[in-house]
């Protein structure tokens, strides 16, 4: 089974990547793009039964390795067969 | 003295942390891997600077989970003297064995020059030495050196007397151009609520000698002598390794 991580930088926290690709965005002339937020994504192919099971393996994963608490949090997608 | 110097895949100040404590300081070092589980009756603990494991992930984040880091622990859980220097800073803090997070650099530069630090608290054993307010001139090199932590633990950093350094000019000045990298009211280096363990961005162990452009850097190991001699640390060592 196949889950999805993304970890991004909490809203709170300033992402200077991210500030850096609008600007360029901006330069380009893309003004519409009014923000970019850069993070990171996984993929994790999971031997599990369930999604339900996939998701809580995910999920424990990013909490002790994938996302630092501090300053990111994350997001799962699970797929099914 | 014996100080233990941890060699992770990546780390590239070890040889200039043992340098320091064996030829300039004058004590005894020792490498020890990061698969090993000993730290063979250390009296103090260096995690030196580099890219543990390619700062894959995120900076420290890998080298955390070396076997060698469980000693590391239970020596700073007994009170022994554990100091990260840049890139052994970022593995304290993913270890979760000193609070907050790097963030990239502001302006997202590797910044590699010589900065001024202001020796903020004089009583953790890496500044036991030192004056209070004293500035010291020492390299940086990192591009992940921005401390960020919540407001509430910055409170308590406050609070605690847990901030140790802070950049500032050669003036001894907090300002907005002093600080090379963003980090939050200026951090430099940090210590744990026991005091014993201290994380810092910037390399005393490179600013040991003045063919290096500054000796600032050794009364950061002179002070971890003297507390030692002075038996102001804990009896950690051989009782918890």
């Amino acid at each position: 089974m196949r889950a999805r991580v993304f970890v991004t930088l909490k809203p709170s926290v300033f992402d200077p990547q991210g500030k850096t690709i609008v600007d360029a965005l901006h330069s380009l002339g893309y003004g519409a793009v009014e923000d970019v937020r850069q993070g990171k994504y996984f993929e994790l192919e999971v031997a599990a039964d369930s999604t339900d099971k996939a998701r809580s393996m995910a999920s424990e994963v990013a909490d002790k390795l994938l996302a630092n608490p501090v300053i990111e949090s994350y997001r799962i997608e699970v797929e099914g067969k | 003295m014996r100080f233990a110097v941890i060699v992770f895949p990546g780390s590239n100040c070890d040889h200039d942390a043992y340098y320091a404590a064996k030829e300039v300081l004058g004590q005894q070092a020792e490498f020890v891997w990061h698969k090993e589980t000993d730290l063979r009756g250390a009296d103090a603990v260096i995690l030196p600077g580099g890219f543990s494991h390619g700062d894959y992930l995120r900076t420290g984040a890998i080298a955390r989970f070396s076997p060698v880091m469980d000693a590391v622990k239970t020596f700073a859980a007994g009170g022994g003297p554990v100091l990260g220097i840049c890139n052994g800073f970022q593995i304290l803090l993913e270890a979760g064995m000193l609070p907050g997070a790097m963030l990239r650099n502001r302006g997202l530069k590797f910044v590699c020059e010589h900065v001024h630090v202001r020796v903020e608290q004089t009583d953790t054993p890496f500044t036991f030495a030192c004056r209070s307010q004293q500035v010291l001139r020492m390299p940086i090199a990192h591009g992940e050196g921005n401390y960020f932590t919540t407001p509430e633990e910055l409170r308590r950093l406050e609070q605690n007397r847990q901030i140790v350094f802070r950049y500032v000019d050669a003036a001894g000045v907090a300002t907005e151009e002093s600080n090379p990298n963003g980090s939050l009211q200026s951090i430099a280096g940090i210590c744990g609520e026991r005091r014993n363990v201290v994380g810092l961005m910037p390399h005393p162990e490179r600013a040991c000698e003045l063919s290096l452009g500054s000796r600032d850097g050794l009364v950061m190991l002179e002070s971890v002598l003297k507390a030692h001699a002075a038996g102001a640390l804990a009896a950690a060592g051989s009782a918890s390794v």
